[in-house]
């Protein structure tokens, strides 16, 4: 309603000045050149800290600190990789986050469909209730889990162990939700066939609601893989006397606080840790973004 | 009856045959059946935590439970002035990334929206910053923060301005701006750390391509006539941007207020990492982290951590009753 109201301002407005031509949409060429330059500063300005990672990565000890810094590198060497995976785990590091990633992943899938099904397309005591109780969950926030959730794994004697670092996330409220829109959104002739056909509920859910709800999949599991990837606080807690399942962020977070002053060091190290994603959103980026605009969008 | 309707049994339940009675039976059993693992993963891991840590910030609670002490936890808090300090912190955060980022991002996605050559590379460019690990992102800024040898300080003496310390400052920076002049400011308005203004700068960086996303999205929804019936009538550009655009991207707008505020309520990784022990960067976050860490109160360290919750719980709250009223939906 308001913004009819100030279209009809506007119009007015415009009447009392010369009409403009339809075609200054387009842009007139002062404009263009104005957005283009805003676009190039802040496209330099958001790249820039990845040039630097990069460029000092392959740099040698002397140059990265050298006074004053150099923008282009004199030398460039591979030397700094060599030396960081020497000095740290990364490799095992990396594997240890596919394996963590992963698992958590698969966890949410698993558990997020069987779980949309149910709200989806069977009628159960208790419904209402469990659905309003899940959807509250998404209100508490971790650090508020933090403590009362480190204490329980330590009495299940989880304290560093990978099933600490993927058990507690393998079932995930946002995937819920998400592929039970999926899910209600396939027509009700399908599921009343299916039933005609004698087909069960995994039946229904593996052959037909599945196939049908992949893009809903590919959203939960690159938000969830991602989140899973980053992840810091957590194995932080609760990794603290076996540093070779450190998984990739804490074993980078770690090599900073110990070689932070070799800068030529951490940057590969960053380099090594942000590769793999980064290379998995240049493949994917459709999915990456769509996916993440929709975590937040709540389904 | 109505206990009945509340727990989804059907309505004709006492006068249902028997057979259909079990059949309801023998469903609701096959749908718990499929809910069994999320249930048993959210109900330990989140709903019984929940309960689990208010009892705990009853507690004088270090490494084992000691005693029960009712709220004092909480009674303690409110005399800490390491806590309140804190507060403060978590206010210049949330004060200092939400609204300027939310700004900039529209400003990039307003533009990103146009028909212009390179959108998809721009708009690429944008996100990767949101899918880096902050942790790796964090100890990029840190090393261009560097008093010594970062590249921010050569920027500055190439600019003829005198070098900063950057992540390592704990001064306020209305202080430091005025410090030339002469000008001592009381400890109160000396403004956020320079340290903390880092963090700042550096996590805009790193959630502006979120907001850029949704924000296209947003400009995506709304109906091109009513921008073109604007442009017919003379309207400016800049007139269609205020009058239409922003009051229809209101819904969005509220959307990322909310969901960016809560974020940023909730920062760690990149404070973790850039300046862990400095205490004019300790967000409410970090005094948790610390607390229950460093110092080893559980106890106390959830009483806190119950803090943050209501107060994320009030602002959702205040901001939906704003919302409510403010948000143009365009109908």
């Amino acid at each position: 309603m308001a913004s009819e109201r100030q279209v009809g301002r506007q119009s007015a407005e415009g009447k009392r000045g010369a009409p403009a031509p339809a075609l200054a949409r387009v842009g007139s060429p002062l404009g263009g050149i104005l957005t283009h330059a805003f676009l190039l500063v802040a496209g330099l300005a958001v790249a820039f800290p990845f040039y630097w990672m990069l460029v000092t990565s392959l740099k040698t000890p002397a140059e990265t600190t050298q006074l004053p810094p150099t923008l282009f590198p004199q030398t460039l060497t591979w030397d700094n990789y060599a030396e960081v995976w020497r000095a740290a785990p990364f490799a095992r590091y990396f594997l240890n986050t596919v394996f963590i990633a992963g698992s958590v992943t698969l966890g949410v899938l698993v558990t997020a469909a069987l779980a949309a099904h149910a709200f989806a397309r069977m009628r159960f005591f208790g419904r209402q209730i469990l659905f309003i109780a899940l959807l509250a969950t998404l209100m508490i926030p971790f650090e508020v889990l933090l403590i009362p959730d480190y204490i329980l794994i330590t009495r299940l004697h989880w304290e560093d162990t990978y099933l600490a670092m993927i058990v507690p996330w393998m079932a995930n409220v946002f995937g819920i939700f998400l592929l039970r829109q999926f899910f209600l959104g396939i027509p009700g002739e399908l599921w009343e066939a299916a039933l005609l056909d004698g087909c069960g509920h995994l039946t229904y859910l593996f052959r037909v609601a599945l196939p049908l709800a992949r893009s809903g999949l590919s959203v939960v599991a690159i938000v969830t893989f991602l989140g899973s990837w980053n992840a810091l606080l957590w194995p932080l807690v609760v990794v603290t006397r076996r540093p070779e399942i450190r998984p990739i962020q804490l074993g980078l977070a770690t090599f900073t606080t110990e070689f932070g002053v070799y800068f030529h060091l951490v940057m590969a190290a960053a380099t090594l840790t942000i590769l793999p994603v980064v290379a998995l959103f240049l493949l994917a980026q459709r999915q990456f973004v769509e996916s993440i605009a929709r975590s937040g969008v709540k389904g | 009856m109505d206990l009945l309707h509340w727990l989804d049994v059907p309505a004709d339940w006492r006068r249902m045959p028997a057979h259909r009675r079990r059949r309801f039976v023998r469903e609701s059993l096959g749908a718990y059946g499929f809910l069994l693992p999320t249930l048993v993963i959210i109900g330990v891991f989140h709903l019984f935590a929940i309960f689990f840590a208010v009892y705990i910030s009853l507690h004088k609670w270090s490494i084992l439970k000691e005693s029960y002490v009712g709220l004092a936890n909480y009674a303690d808090l409110l005399r800490d002035p390491q806590f309140r300090h804190s507060l403060g912190v978590t206010l210049w955060y949330v004060v200092g990334t939400v609204p300027v980022g939310l700004v900039l991002a529209l400003g990039v996605a307003v533009l990103l929206f146009r028909p212009i050559r390179g959108r998809g590379f721009y708009r690429t460019l944008f996100f990767l910053p949101y899918v880096t690990s902050l942790v790796a992102a964090a100890a990029v800024w840190q090393w261009m923060y560097n008093p010594d040898y970062g590249v921010l300080n050569l920027a500055l003496t190439k600019l003829g301005l005198p070098p900063q310390r950057w992540l390592l400052e704990p001064q306020g920076v209305f202080q430091l701006a005025l410090a030339p002049a002469g000008i001592t400011l009381p400890a109160w308005a000396a403004g956020p750390s320079l340290a903390l203004v880092c963090i700042i700068v550096m996590s805009i960086w790193s959630g502006l391509g979120f907001n850029v996303i949704v924000y296209l999205a947003g400009l995506g929804a709304i109906p091109k006539e009513l921008q073109e019936a604007a442009r017919v009538d003379g309207a400016s550009e800049w007139g269609v941007f205020r009058h239409i655009t922003v009051p229809l991207l209101s819904p969005t707008t509220f959307f990322l207020v909310i969901i960016a505020t809560i974020r940023a309520f909730q920062a760690f990784n990149q404070i973790y990492v850039m300046a862990p022990n400095d205490p004019t960067t300790q967000t409410l976050t970090l005094f948790i982290f610390q607390t229950f860490y460093a110092s080893s109160r559980a106890g106390y360290g959830a009483a806190a951590a119950m803090a943050l919750f209501v107060i994320l719980l009030l602002l959702t709250i205040l901001q939906m009753r704003l919302g409510q009223e403010r948000v143009s939906y365009g109908e």
